[in-house]
């Protein structure tokens, strides 16, 4: 996401027009002709850009704006084609095995043990993956089996002003969640296993990508805040039995409540001081699954978005939306700020789309400049260490900023009972969907995860068919298998349609390679980090559940 | 039903043929243990391991001979294998003329076999359609055609319209010809084992069921008995019909018999009847541009193929009972179904039954495994059928019986003996991806000069690199990579696929600077495959067992080369060698490549037992070059300070010299071609420096390399034999034209020598002959090959046995032999010099017929080297 604009704004307006012009040029002329001249101007802009983003862990939004107004298709090639011919002449495009390289690096697959033959959870297993647009990127995700209790616990986190947050929240959010569902018997056996030095009941079984790491540094903050929490919840004792949608709403407010306390409090290792405050100061989004049996909860703050694949009873596929996207577009958003708020913030709550003109979601984690008090903010970066101090960024305080706090982590909550028909779940960052209607996402998915159910063995049986019959099944499934081929994971597939993409719905390998050969510095304006998980159900665990409750 | 009607023929007919049976394996198809009430017995004179049709014809075919204390062994139920699934279709139409003559003895036997023994068989004579869509295919059905022909085998080649006449479900708009066998036959594999069974059950051979063979045990290298599961025969022969399992079975062992084959999955299709069902007289259609074969099978078809991506199975080995049937694979028969549909797009609407999958055993070069170990006498083999089973069943059990009972079989074998392989194609990497190019090759187009892919830099010269670097082309003998020619820089050649063809190929001129070079200056051949053996004693007993061994006179002064063959008892070559006596008491062998393992075991088999003679293969210790040229003898003697002249190193001597820094080296004036020049045996160390040596010195005579194309065209053109081609254990020396390689009083007795006196008294019945085609246009008619039948005067008198352009001449030469059967009768009468001399003859080139004028003597004018006063070089050694 880029959700925040900063004051610096009209220096950048000044060079907007300028690309703008661009493309008129180009496209009337020979493109190798003016090769030279074109790249010239376009290193000149984006030399001016970077060093106005050098400074500053923050994203901002002209950028964004900016990479929109190349965006177009029809103008896509010819600033590729500028580079190649003026610059950098000697640089050539991947070639399919290396762009495979670079979708399958992050990429992750797990597949829920079976037992017996039987696998009797009702997820088959997942398939994540994420493609870097910044760098270093900016999402996270995570994906754990909770041990204390059942169920499944998957998440994508998308940061932005730095990764700190997202870093933080991937790490943490998971064990406030388990926290929160565990009976008062087991909180009390854990406490007592801490008191006494005794080793701890593992509450999650984490499923990570090599990439995908914790930090070593602050687990001891994190733990003891994590333990004063279910000391809390200890202390309540209310002997009711936990709601997975209290819990998921409990676990995302007080990780965050943490977060924010944590950076007043500070620490006195100046390491762990400098991150907490990072963490505090950068903000993310979040979207958590959490599967038990048929009980889908999907608790979502942002605009990171939860879709389920449905199978129709033709065999089509339709995508059923289990999240809402908490940013300008969603009424129920606007309405609730303004209802927060006095009316006299009414004008100045939501400009250009943005909360207060800067942040595109609006809710989040971190973010404290949208949560604390202007004192507040001003004490701590004042005690707080020089980088925080030297950063131009964090004492800016946000304008029209009179009743904090403007941004909260409270999770929206979709509670959905799954079906057979329900096939598979997506949850991806902001990434995917600026490039992807979902109907899209669910037919790609779909089609591809029974591809891979097609290159089971067929089987002739008992049934009668003829020669004929099983010619057509079989050109089918050639054809099929060649178009899936490259791929052993969902998600992968699914970045590669994402950025690869032409305008009839296949991949174009010219673009998808012209799209990752994309330096550093370019990367960032022509598309964002993308980070997906797909859960793929047990149709027949489900349909075995729905049945025994019949 | 498909299921039904297999288990049909194992159980049942079998069982309700021979009611002895009934008793004995009641509830047979309970998979428990059960009690056997025959317990087998103490000893036998023949184990036969394996019930398939293999083991089944061994049986038939001893007991038929008078051999009657047999036991035969199945691990399962008869017939219950590969046998059981097997497509059932008698075929004749085979490339390799004994592979032929088994399928044809084959179908003889099937078609009278219920009669014999009252089992039915399915026995149903429909013929068979071999279909071409290239006229590449064409030609090879028409080379097939030829000699189905000249066996007295009906075939014609016919056009697509006639094709539809006899198969009204054939599309034939794709297709340029065909080739009808009418006498093709189906049966139902399982049936033709059973009645087999059944007759030499009733011949005395005792069949035991579910018994397993754990192993067999040798002792001073003869078979003694058996294991099995159900306690030990003592027997003295061994017979490992075993099938796909028979690898394992000879390596189960203390002595392992190595038996290279491996398993692929092979599938085809049954389908339910047509509408109107098929009638069970249709020709079965073999189609293989589309590597299909369809037959009827009850009112509707049955169709598998051989894919160009095949399974191999059960690489690391696993035993099972019986055959399950394995996982079927539709995406796998996918391209198979599409050729099936081509073919007869009038099938779409039909009903697919089940599609089997039955494992087929492959060989390392799609020949069969026959014949005895060479490491255990009395282990006899047969298997490794490459997906004919059924069509060589009849004739190779006749065989390997024959082997058994008289030594050796009525007909030349060895493209099939096991002793054609060695250790080294034993290993179970080599052969899973040797079988995988395998199987494909079966519908493959079958062209000359074909060279394996898969399994290759196995054996090498030291000087491989440096030959590879110098644009060499390679092909293969027994593991040895050999070069074919060499390609100048700058020059290509066609790819792989390309370069087949039946023409003029596109290394012709290449090969024929190679061939200009060695007739002018002096060209460098690497020829370090050939077998070397050294044989010496601390007494005469070497010497004395050679001569009894070998039919000319080896008591030559020490430093001298013999040509001579190596005998059986019928007088036939067995081996064809170069023996050189290095001192007294030793003497240095050279035999062709692929005679390492049978020349070995043979003469193993008869040397003395005696720790004062010993004999080393020091085949890998030696690089041989092979120096031929008239330049030859200046580039030596300038590297060696030594005379090389005619006067100081006649021909057929042999030297041990320094060549370069390197001494020690073994130089002899034979050349293998009939052109002047050397052979130099260098221990390998030296090898990259001898040639060094001999390339830089030999510049300035214009020296180059050379391969065993080249090679191959001077010794043809110089008429001499080659051993494994053109030479084999049914020749004998009066028979080609080297009398003089024989001394019949050498003063002491030597094995053919009788059979060879009553030869020159009586006369021969084939004379070796070449021939030099007359009509043939080089460039635009097909070359011959080999196998091509020879007429005179109109009427058929054998076959070429190999043939190769001649540079020299300008003309093909073949070589092959002439018999001489009685216009009436047949008989074969003695082939006279007149004979020969006063016929027309033509060859028979894929229908085509071509002038020939025959030779039995090479074209003096071809001569120009010295020679020792007392011997002639006019040997060959195998060099394909």
């Amino acid at each position: 996401a880029i959700p925040v604009r900063s004051s610096r704004l009209p220096l950048l307006s000044d060079a907007m027009p300028a690309p703008a012009h661009l493309f008129p040029l180009i496209r009337n002329c020979e493109i190798s002709r003016i090769g030279s001249t074109a790249c010239y101007c376009h290193h000149k802009h984006l030399c001016c850009l970077s060093s106005h983003f050098a400074h500053s862990h923050f994203r901002y939004a002209p950028q964004k704006k900016f990479a929109a107004v190349y965006r177009p298709k029809e103008n896509f090639n010819h600033f590729i084609h500028t580079r190649d011919h003026g610059s950098a002449p000697q640089r050539f495009y991947l070639t399919p095995p290396q762009v495979n390289s670079i979708l399958k690096a992050n990429e992750y697959s797990f597949k829920v043990p079976e037992f017996d033959g039987k696998n009797v959870s009702s997820v088959l297993g997942f398939d994540s993956n994420q493609l870097p647009a910044n760098a270093p990127i900016e999402d996270r995700r995570s994906a754990a089996t909770c041990l204390q209790t059942r169920g499944m616990l998957l998440g994508v986190f998308d940061g932005h002003a730095g990764c700190a947050c997202a870093q933080a929240v991937s790490e943490r959010l998971f064990y406030y969640i388990a926290v929160s569902l565990l009976p008062h018997e087991t909180l009390l056996e854990i406490e007592n296993a801490v008191e006494s030095g005794r080793a701890l009941l593992p509450i999650l079984q984490w499923h990570k990508h090599p990439n995908d790491y914790f930090s070593k540094e602050a687990s001891k903050l994190y733990f003891n805040s994590l333990r004063t929490y279910w000391q809390e919840l200890i202390d309540l004792n209310s002997g009711e039995t936990t709601d997975v949608r209290e819990a998921l709403i409990n676990a995302f407010k007080r990780l965050d409540n943490d977060i924010s306390l944590e950076a007043q409090v500070g620490d006195p290792n100046s390491f762990l001081n400098y991150l907490v405050l990072r963490v505090a100061f950068s903000g993310a989004t979040a979207c958590v699954a959490h599967v038990d049996g048929v009980d889908l909860h999907i608790a979502n703050t942002g605009d990171s978005r939860a879709m389920l694949g449905v199978q129709e009873e033709d065999g089509s596929w339709s995508a059923v939306n289990l999240s809402y996207d908490h940013n300008a577009q969603n009424e129920h958003e606007v309405e609730r700020l303004k209802m927060e708020h006095p009316k006299s913030e009414e004008k100045t709550l939501v400009k250009q789309d943005r909360l207060l003109g800067l942040l595109m979601p609006f809710r989040a984690f971190g973010d404290v400049k949208f949560k604390w008090s202007i004192e507040l903010q001003k004490r701590v970066v004042e005690t707080g260490p020089d980088q925080l101090n030297d950063n131009e960024y964090t004492k800016f305080i946000p304008p029209n900023y009179h009743t904090p706090p403007y941004l909260t982590a409270e999770p929206e909550v979709i509670h959905h009972r799954l079906r057979p028909q329900d096939k598979f779940l997506v949850l991806a960052t902001d990434g995917l969907w600026e490039t992807m209607h979902r109907q899209d996402v669910a037919r790609i998915v779909g089609e591809y995860l029974t591809g891979v159910h097609h290159q089971q063995p067929i089987a002739v049986g008992g049934y009668k068919v003829t020669l004929g019959q099983m010619h057509g099944l079989l050109t089918e499934r050639r054809a099929r298998i060649s178009s899936v081929f490259e791929d052993q994971n969902a998600a992968t597939h699914l970045i590669r349609h994402a950025v690869g993409n032409n305008e009839f719905g296949t991949v174009d390998h010219e673009r998808l390679s012209k799209m990752l050969s994309l330096p550093e510095e370019l990367a960032r304006m022509y598309r964002d980090d993308i980070t997906i998980i797909v859960v793929q159900f047990n149709s027949h665990v489900i349909g075995a559940c729905q049945n025994e409750e019949l | 039903a498909a299921r039904m009607f297999l288990r049909l023929l194992s159980d049942i007919q079998w069982r309700a043929a021979n009611p002895r049976w009934r008793r004995m394996t009641r509830r047979s198809t309970s998979t428990t243990a059960e009690p056997h009430p025959v317990s087998l017995p103490a000893q036998a004179q023949v184990v036969i391991c394996g019930g398939g049709i293999m083991g089944t014809s061994v049986a038939y075919h001893l007991s038929k001979m008078g051999w009657k204390d047999i036991v035969l062994l199945e691990q399962g139920r008869l017939a219950a294998g590969t046998t059981r699934f097997c497509a059932g279709i008698v075929s004749t139409a085979r490339p390799v003329s004994i592979e032929l003559k088994m399928a044809h003895y084959s179908n003889k036997l099937y078609q009278q076999l219920e009669q014999e023994t009252g089992v039915q068989t399915g026995y149903m004579k429909t013929g068979s359609i071999s279909l071409a869509q290239t006229q590449d295919r064409l030609i090879s059905l028409k080379r097939i055609a030829s000699s189905l022909n000249v066996m007295g085998i009906p075939c014609e080649i016919i056009s697509p319209k006639q094709v539809v006449q006899l198969h009204p479900l054939i599309n034939i708009h794709d297709l340029v010809g065909a080739m009808y066998v009418p006498e093709d036959a189906l049966v139902s594999s399982a049936s033709v084992s059973l009645a087999l069974a059944t007759a030499a059950s009733r011949n005395g051979v005792q069949i035991h069921e579910r018994t397993c063979v754990s192993h067999v045990t040798v002792q001073k290298g003869h078979v003694t008995g058996v294991e099995t599961d159900r306690g030990r025969i003592q027997c003295q022969y061994f017979v490992n019909c075993a099938g796909q399992w028979a690898y394992e079975l000879g390596h189960s062992g203390e002595e392992p018999v190595n038996i290279p084959l491996h398993a692929c999955e092979h599938f085809y299709l049954l389908t339910h009847p047509l509408k109107e069902p098929l009638s069970s007289s249709l020709p079965t259609v073999v189609d293989p541009d589309g590597r299909i074969y369809i037959r009827n099978w009850q009112g509707g078809i049955l169709s598998g193929g051989f894919e160009k991506n095949p399974k191999p199975l059960f690489t690391e080995g696993r035993n099972q009972l019986e055959i399950q049937n394995l996982q079927e694979d539709w995406d796998h028969f996918g391209p198979l179904l599409s050729a099936l549909l081509r073919r007869m797009p009038g099938l779409e609407a039909l009903q697919i039954m089940q599609l089997v999958n039955c494992p087929e055993t492959f060989t390392p070069d799609m020949r069969c495994i026959m014949g005895e170990s060479p490491t255990a006498r009395g282990y006899f083999v047969l298997a490794g059928m490459n997906s004919a089973g059924i069509s060589y069943g009849g004739g190779a059990g006749k065989y390997l019986a024959e082997w058994m009972v008289n030594g050796y079989p009525s007909e030349n074998v060895w493209p099939l003996d096991l002793k054609r392989f060695g250790t080294l194609q034993s290993s179970r990497t080599f052969l899973r991806h040797r079988v995988m190019e395998v199987m494909p090759l079966m519908c493959d187009l079958k062209v000359p000069r074909w060279d394996f892919q898969t399994g290759r830099q196995l054996r090498t010269s030291p000087l491989y690199d440096r030959l590879d670097a110098q644009g060499a082309r390679w092909m293969e003998k027994h593991g040895f990579e050999r070069v074919k020619y060499f390609v100048p820089p700058g020059k290509d050649l066609l790819d792989l696929d390309h370069s087949k063809t039946f023409y003029k190929p596109d290394w012709f001129d290449i090969v024929g600077s190679e061939v200009k070079c060695c007739k002018e200056a002096v060209c460098v051949i690497d020829m370090s495959s050939f077998t070397k053996f050294e044989i010496s004693s601390t007494g005469d007993q070497a010497l004395e067992s050679l001569q009894y061994l070998f039919s000319n006179d080896l008591d030559v002064p020490v430093g001298h080369v013999v040509h001579t063959g190596m005998l059986n008892e019928k007088g036939g070559y067995e081996n064809d060698c170069s023996i050189a006596r290095l001192s007294k008491r030793s003497f240095f062998m050279i035999s062709p490549t692929d005679q390492q393992v049978h020349c070995w075991a043979w003469l193993k088999n008869r040397l003395p037992d005696d720790s004062n003679l010993t004999m080393e293969d020091v085949t890998w210790k030696y690089t041989a070059l092979n120096l031929i040229g008239p330049r030859a003898v200046d580039v030596l003697s300038e590297l060696s300070y030594a005379p090389m002249t005619a006067e100081h190193f006649p021909s057929l001597f042999c030297k041990e010299m320094s060549v370069g820094y390197a001494n020690g080296i073994r130089v002899m004036s034979i050349t293998h071609t009939g052109e002047p020049g050397f052979v130099l045996y260098i221990p390998i160390e030296y090898a990259l420096h001898v040639y060094n040596e001999v390339m830089n010195m030999g510049q300035k005579y214009g020296i180059r390399n050379a391969g065993y194309y080249a090679l191959r065209s001077l010794r043809i053109e110089k008429f001499f034999a080659f051993w494994g081609q053109d030479l084999d254990a049914f020749t004998t020396p009066m028979e080609c034209g080297r009398e003089f390689q024989v001394k019949l009083e050498k003063g002491m007795q030597f094995v053919g020598q009788e059979a060879l006196l009553e030869q020159k008294q009586n006369g021969v019945y084939k004379r070796f002959t070449m021939f030099i085609l007359e009509d043939h246009d080089t460039d635009l008619d097909l070359w011959p090959w080999w196998g091509e039948p020879i007429f005179r005067n109109g009427r058929y008198v054998g076959k070429t046995t190999s043939s190769a352009y001649s540079y020299t001449l300008e003309r093909h030469v073949c070589l092959g032999f002439v018999h001489h059967f009685d216009e009436k009768t047949g008989e074969e009468l003695v082939v006279t010099t007149d004979f020969i001399n006063q016929g027309e003859y033509e060859i028979d080139i894929a229908g085509q017929r071509f002038q020939a004028k025959a030779k039995l003597y090479p074209f003096s004018s071809l001569f120009t080297q010295r020679r020792r006063k007392d011997e002639v070089e006019l040997s060959g050694y195998q060099r394909e």
